[in-house]
């Protein structure tokens, strides 16, 4: 009996000392360990913020954005009073507030194919949390290059997905081995301009941190997976078992099996080009009979002037302007509402007009009764209405918004919710 | 031609990344495939032999009969020459298509088939 209770005891002193150790040591790797973050936004601010928190001894952090007061629903390291602060020094000054005995090196300039070996080379980790897809081919073989794993995040609206390239290093597949080839800039779009919901990046970039310290204390089980969350979906985590390294893969394939060369690639025509640029192409001017400031707009409103408004994103406030009526977003979509607006249009029933909003669509002369204005988001899509609605020879007054809601908030309505 | 119903089998498919929108944005559907597919690859999906003929119902099969039966807009968004566009991602069964032979990966009954779309915000 005696010898079973020693026994028993002793392994549970064991136990203790074992988990004693592991976290002793644990910690002290940490320390000792440094790691690049790229991106100081929605990934990047959670994945720091608990890269501090463990205590990771140095921190470099890459990014040349300055704060804005949209950013801050997601980028919860940055705070209002440091709007306009570039994001890696607003990043700093949090960290710093953590744990002022981490080494943060923020870098203030943007991250190209020529500055990227040089600002990453010495780190163990790097973590990309970017936003844009020619600077998640330059990581990835970068990382390659460098032989350093890629803790990789990347969200949009709902959904979030992360992956570690170049696990191994030299085992797991990089992010070329999964993408050799890239989607038109078209399909690739930002957190700014399709909108995320910010604790998903908070998910997303807290795991990146978790993967990287699991790296760095060598509790990582070393294989390649992806994992999908959708934070609506009704099991919103999906981990898939990813292919090894590509040996045909021109950046980390096999020296004598490589396919293709990456050299001195122009990353972003690689992509495809610049991406169209949202936000600028909303505010274009266009024609004065086609477009509305939101000033304008504003002060049509304030003379009491019935007028509709066909907004796609949400509802605008009707008692504010006693504006006579307001359709919130109809349930057609509106991409496939201008595919063919006649097929919508052309129709009497009730349906057809509920979903363009437009009761008062005169059907036998496409006459709209009341002047007509289109808001979306940013002013891109209500632009394509606008001409859908024109090319089925619709008459009348119909413009939208320059800039969409965004412009609103900014030119009219402060208070208004800018997402 | 008789009208005996061929052998079908059923699957999981879903989207996600951004797909779903093509697909009258529901992430989930449970569709019911022909077994066999016209050989060869390729061809037309609309006309498909009854009973033993053409090859098994492949993933490349799969591709292009969602796009002609389940797609509802922009089909240049989801194939491209017979197979995925570049930045999509199709799971077998939670693994990537690639250890799976890819497009000739032969359909088995209760299957489930994951296509997603790499995001890039952040």
């Amino acid at each position: 009996m005696a010898l079973v209770c020693q026994a028993s005891t002793n392994c549970m002193r064991n136990k203790i000392s074992w988990a004693e150790v592991t976290i002793k040591t644990g910690q002290l790797k940490l320390q000792q360990a440094s790691v690049a973050v790229v991106g100081a936004g929605g990934l990047g601010c959670p994945a720091l913020q608990y890269l501090a928190a463990a205590g990771v001894g140095r921190i470099g952090i890459i990014d040349h954005d300055v704060v804005e007061i949209s950013n801050l629903q997601r980028q919860v390291l940055h705070t209002e009073a440091r709007v306009g602060m570039h994001k890696v020094l607003s990043a700093a000054k949090a960290i710093e507030q953590i744990n002022s005995r981490i080494r943060v090196e923020p870098v203030t300039s943007a991250l190209t194919a020529s500055n990227a070996q040089t600002l990453l080379a010495d780190y163990d980790i790097i973590l990309d949390c970017t936003d844009n897809l020619p600077t998640r081919y330059l990581l990835s073989d970068t990382a390659v290059q460098l032989n350093r794993p890629l803790v990789s995040g990347a969200a949009q609206q709902f959904d979030g997905q992360l992956c570690i390239y170049n696990l191994g290093p030299g085992q797991g597949p990089c992010f070329r081995c999964l993408f050799p080839k890239p989607p038109a800039p078209e399909m690739a779009g930002s957190c700014e301009e399709l909108g995320i919901l910010g604790a998903v990046t908070g998910v997303i970039g807290t795991l990146q941190a978790m993967e990287a310290i699991k790296l760095i204390t060598g509790l990582h089980d070393g294989r390649p997976t992806l994992l999908m969350y959708s934070a609506l979906s009704a099991l919103p985590f999906r981990n898939i078992k990813l292919r090894a390294r590509r040996p045909t893969c021109p950046s980390c394939g096999t020296e004598d099996e490589k396919v293709g060369k990456i050299g001195e690639t122009d990353y972003v025509a690689f992509c495809g080009g610049q991406r169209p640029d949202w936000v600028a192409r909303g505010l274009v001017e266009g024609h004065e009979n086609l477009r509305i400031r939101a000033k304008e707009l504003k002060d049509l409103l304030m003379t009491g002037r019935r007028v509709r408004i066909i907004d796609y994103e949400m509802p605008f406030d009707t008692e504010q302007y006693a504006m006579s009526t307001n359709i919130p977003r109809s349930d057609i979509p509106l991409k496939v509402f201008v595919a063919n607006p006649a097929a919508h249009l052309s129709t009497t029933d009730e349906t057809s007009e509920k979903a363009i909003g437009c009761s008062t669509l005169n059907n036998a002369t496409l006459e709209l009764t009341e002047d007509t204005y289109l808001v979306c988001r940013l002013g891109n899509d209500s632009q394509i209405a606008v001409e859908a609605l024109k090319s089925v020879g619709m008459k009348g007054v119909i413009k939208d918004v320059i800039g969409g809601l965004r412009a609103w908030a900014k030119e009219v309505d402060e208070m208004f919710p800018v997402y | 031609m008789s009208a005996t119903s061929s052998p079908a089998i059923s699957l999981k498919v879903e989207f996600g990344g951004g797909l779903e929108l093509l697909f009258s944005n529901e992430r989930s559907h449970t569709v019911t495939i022909p077994a066999r597919a016209p050989s060869p690859a390729g061809a037309d999906t609309d006309v498909h032999p009854p009973g033993g003929g053409g090859r098994p119902a492949d993933i490349a099969f799969l591709i292009a009969w969602l796009r002609a039966n389940l797609l509802q807009e922009r089909a240049e968004l989801f194939e491209e020459n017979g197979t995925v566009r570049p930045g999509i991602l199709v799971l077998v069964n939670d693994t990537d298509w690639e250890l799976e032979g890819e497009g000739e990966y032969v359909l088995k009954d209760g299957d489930e088939i994951v296509f997603i779309s790499t995001l890039h915000g952040g």
